[in-house]
Parts: C-alpha cells; structure tokens; sequence
C-alpha cells in the first residue's frame, strides 16, 4: 500500500505533495536537480494567451519570515509552453497541474480549451487570483459573480477538471468558494498570496517597482490554515492548500485543516530541494502520529 | 552541476570597512567552471531572514577544495553571515550562474578590468586566469573611500593597479570611468563588475571593444525559476529578456538593456 497516494479529481497522486504554481517555472530548472517524478504533482507557471513580460524590477522583496513578490505573470504565452514546455515535462511520470490566467474571459477560456488537451496535462488550475496584473487575475477572484461566470465558461471547454485558485484578499473567502463550486469547480486551490508592500527606509518609497506585491511564506500560514479550514466546512469540493508550507509539520497542518494536498511555493527558493525532503520523511511522520494513511489527517480540525 | 552543501568555514576576517573575506572549503569547489559564478548561501536555518543571499566567488582552488567570498555586511543577512565563527558550517547553493570566459582573450593581448565597490571580487579569480594565460591585466578598481578599499595588493600583484575613490582619500578622486578618460589605457577587451549607472558608463565609452559585464540584480531563487531578476534586452526580437542568476550574470557588452 502506498500510504501516501491521494486520489483527487484528475489526479492520482502518488504523493500529495506538489511545488505551487509561479514558484517552479516550468520545471526545467529543478529538474536540473532531482528527479521530478517523485514530485506528487507540479502546478506550473502561469500560461496567458500571448506572451507576457511582466513587471519591472525590483520585482521581490524580502519581509519578516515572508517575502513580497510582484513578477507580473511573466510566460511565454500559450504557443509556447504548448510547443516547448508541456513536452519536455512529458519525460517525467508526474501529472501536471496547468495554472491559466488571462484579462478576459475569453483569454481564459482560450487557453483553458487548448491546455487541457495537453498529453500530460491532468488538470486546470484556473488562477483568479493574481494580484499583480492590472486587468483580470484578483478581479474575477473577488466578486462570487464574476468568479462562477469564468468557471462556468471554462467548464465548459475544458478537457480535465478544472481547479480554483482562491485570493486571500476577500473579506469572506468561503462565498468565493461557494460561487466556484456552484457553477461546477471540481476542486479549489488555496491560497493565492496576501497584498502587501514594504518601505525602503530611506527613501519611505516602496521596495517594488509595482508598489504593492503577492506576501507569500511562513508569514501567511496562519491565515492559509484558517481559511482552508474554512472553506473546507463550506464546499464539497476537495482543497490543493497551500500558503507558508516549508516541511513536513505544515503539510501535516494543512492536511489537518481540511486540504487533501498540499502545495510548496516560497520555500523552495530557500531549499530548491524541500519537495523531495518533505515527501522522503513523511512517513515517518505518519508513523510518530500513529497514522496508517495520509489521508487519515484530512480536516482533523473539524472534529468536534 | 549544483550542489547544496554543508561548507566548512576556513577563516573570516574583516578586510576593509564592513567587507568581509571569508574562505568555504567543500565539493562544491569542483564543480566551478568559471570565475564570475556565484553561490546562493542561506544564513542560517530560521525564518529570519528567509531567502539566501547571492554571493560571487572572488577565487577558487580546486586541489584545496577552497574558495574565498568577499561581501560587503549590509543587511540583516550579510550581518549574520559575518558574525560566523571559523570551522562552522554555511548552507551553500551553487555555483550558480554563468561567469566570465577567459579565453575570450588571446595570450599576449591586453585586458581591462574595471570593478566598483562589491563588484571587484569576481574580477580577481579572473586577472588570476587571465594572466596564467598570458593575458597582461590593467585594473582600474572604484571605491568609495580608502575605509572601502580591499585586495589592491592581490591585483597589484598580477597587473597595473589603479585605485579611484569617490572622495579621493585614496588613489585618483573620481569615479573609474574619469580615471580612464584622464589617463586612457590600450586594451582589446574589458570585463568589469560593478554597480549598473557605472556598466552603462563603461559600455558607452568603449562602444567598439569586446566588452563582458557582470549585473547585479535583486534575486529570488537563484536558478532561473522565479522571474525576480529579469532584464530587457537591447534586440528584444530575437531575445525578449535574460535572467541575471541562470542567463548571465555575466553577458557580452550589447545584450542587456541598461
């Protein structure tokens, strides 16, 4: 038996752990490192219809246990990551997890229809939630209407299941996830990094150059923890939580709020290692907490 | 290939004001192919701070299994990393990048090498090869005042030192670049390191040499997975943008946009 596998809409996980999208690129450069089919799964960057830029530098900045980044989505667009990156993830035995961003609806739906047909790609990850572009991205993330109205749409073309990314940045998260899960999201991502912005003593003027940046970290688990815990008491739909996770003892909480995988964002830019590390002591961890399987620990928080 | 490694500290000594030399030994050493490369190294294993800092190697000595880094003590990071004791342990990331290509210059020709301020070190394991192969070096090295000044001896021992300070108290007054105009040199190609207001100075007064510059740029991951130090490029048709830590940090004068 594997103790660590995770059935979820799309995809079977051999393990529920996966690096989170924008935090990865698309892989080539961790694959350089280890091999990334031991990876449960991989949330790639976000694809847009056209190439995109992004944002000018500085474009991170480093905070208490945490750190601001502002990179503005920057990918080179549908075309390529079609022709180019998707087929060089094929060498590895791991489902891919195709984050989507776009303006308009019509920009999503696009690159939703074509991605999903990917070989290896399992599932979408339909990122509403970006806070560093200026048109769509955290819009459609914050308003339930507009929120379902996307889902629905790329529903409608997608080819594999199709995932929420949720903001933080809403005064109730759980009518967000309501909205995306009434209009037919299999599964919701969360969360996406909380808006924030650092001074530079000197000049009092922000470090970023787009001011305000994505907090991401440790700093952010906290929140992440209690609206995972949340959101999972609210939905039916299975949660990919993700917010601050760094080693084994975050997964163990994240799974304990009620997500059924867990996704490494920032700390792999501390340890690029840290996904295999956490995977390799797991179950360890589940034997010192007495557990046969994995999914045992998903949402011990709710019980009475 | 990147490795992560446990380093032993040699020995760390302060060299200049709030510039610290400091000696790793390990098997990451084998893996450096060139100087201008850098190592990524995480301060210690708290929260606080998060992210490492990317430190260029000023030289390497693969039979010893040795390198020396010189960083400036800046930030709360760079702080911590010189409080570090001799024989204690530093989390290493690297080499990471790609560095200055000695063989760009033919034995018998001249080099020039300007540096300014934490700039200069990677300067150093390269007139260190360049010479070896026969490369007469000329360094014209930047500072801000004699407190700043560290390695003139090294340089001076491989080639033609010249030390700026911005405020004069030590060597010309000025900055390397009006050093060089008042007292040019003949060379066929120059490498340099420095801040970016004096690599634009620099590309645009030698518009005809072979050029090759070293860029700094705030860095998340330090591999080319994050998109935090990405630059413009001056033909954005063929190449829309490079990643300091994984495309460069060095690159051949006319790429990057400055």
């Amino acid at each position: 038996m594997n103790r660590l596998a995770v059935e979820l809409p799309g995809l079977s996980l051999k393990n529920p752990i996966m690096p989170a999208s924008g935090c990865f690129g698309f892989g080539k450069e961790y694959g350089n490192l280890y091999d990334l089919s031991e990876l449960g799964a991989i949330m790639i960057k976000a694809t847009t219809l056209k190439s995109r830029f992004g944002n000018p530098t500085p474009r991170v900045a480093e905070t208490a246990a945490g750190m601001l980044n502002a990179i503005g989505l920057q990918n080179p667009g549908l075309d390529k990551v079609l022709a180019e990156e998707l087929p060089r993830l094929e060498q590895y035995d791991v489902p891919i997890i195709a984050n989507v961003a776009g303006s308009e609806v019509e920009d999503y739906v696009q690159v939703a229809e074509h991605i999903s047909k990917a070989r290896n790609v399992h599932a979408l990850e339909l990122n509403i939630s970006c806070p560093n572009v200026k048109c769509g991205g955290i819009a459609f993330g914050t308003d339930p209407v507009l929120a379902g109205e996307l889902t629905a749409a790329v529903k409608a073309v997608s080819s594999v299941p199709v995932y929420v990314k949720l903001s933080p940045n809403v005064a109730d998260i759980t009518v967000i996830a309501k909205a995306v899960e009434a209009a037919g999201a299999d599964g919701i991502t969360m969360i996406n990094t909380l808006v924030g912005m650092r001074l530079d003593r000197k000049t009092g003027r922000p470090v970023i150059a787009n001011k305000t940046g994505g907090l991401s970290g440790p700093a952010v688990k906290p929140v992440a923890i209690r609206m995972i815990y949340e959101v999972s008491r609210a939905v039916d739909i299975p949660i990919i939580g993700m917010g601050g996770v760094s080693d084994t003892g975050d997964v163990i909480d994240f799974l304990s709020a009620g997500a059924s995988a867990v996704a490494v964002g920032t700390a792999n830019f501390v340890n690029p290692f840290v996904c295999p590390e956490i995977i390799r002591e797991l179950p360890a961890v589940l034997d010192e907490l007495g557990v046969d399987h994995i999914t045992e620990l998903i949402g011990r928080s709710h019980a009475l | 290939m990147i490795l992560q490694e446990q380093m032993t500290i040699q020995s760390i000594r302060e060299v200049a004001d709030r510039i610290y030399e400091m000696v790793l030994e390990g098997n990451l050493v084998n893996e450096i192919s060139a100087p201008g490369q850098f190592v990524h190294i995480r301060v210690n294993d708290t929260y606080e701070p998060l992210l490492r800092r990317p430190i260029s190697i000023a030289s390497f000595d693969r039979d010893s299994g040795r390198m020396t880094l010189l960083f400036r003590a800046e930030g709360r990071g760079t702080g911590l990393l010189a409080q570090k004791a001799p024989g204690s342990a530093v989390n290493v990331l690297g080499p990471l990048g790609n560095g200055f290509s000695p063989d760009q210059s033919e034995p018998g020709s001249t080099a020039l090498l300007i540096g300014g301020g934490i700039g200069v070190p990677p300067l150093y394991q390269l007139s260190k090869e360049l010479t070896a192969r026969g490369v007469h070096c000329i360094h014209v090295l930047g500072f801000q005042s004699a407190s700043a000044v560290f390695y003139e001896k090294e340089f001076a021992a491989l080639g033609e030192t010249r030390i700026v300070t911005a405020d004069g108290t030590a060597g010309e007054q000025g900055f390397v670049t009006d050093s060089l105009r008042r007292n040019p040199v003949d060379f066929s190609a120059y490498y340099t390191c420095g801040p970016t207001p004096m690599l634009q100075a620099i590309q645009a007064a030698y518009p005809d040499k072979q050029g090759f510059l070293s860029f700094e740029q705030r860095m998340g991951c330090g591999i080319g997975a994050c998109f935090a130090c990405v630059c413009k490029t001056q033909d954005s048709d063929t190449r829309p943008y490079v990643k300091v830590c994984s495309d460069g940090p060095v690159f051949p004068a006319g790429v990057v946009a400055i």
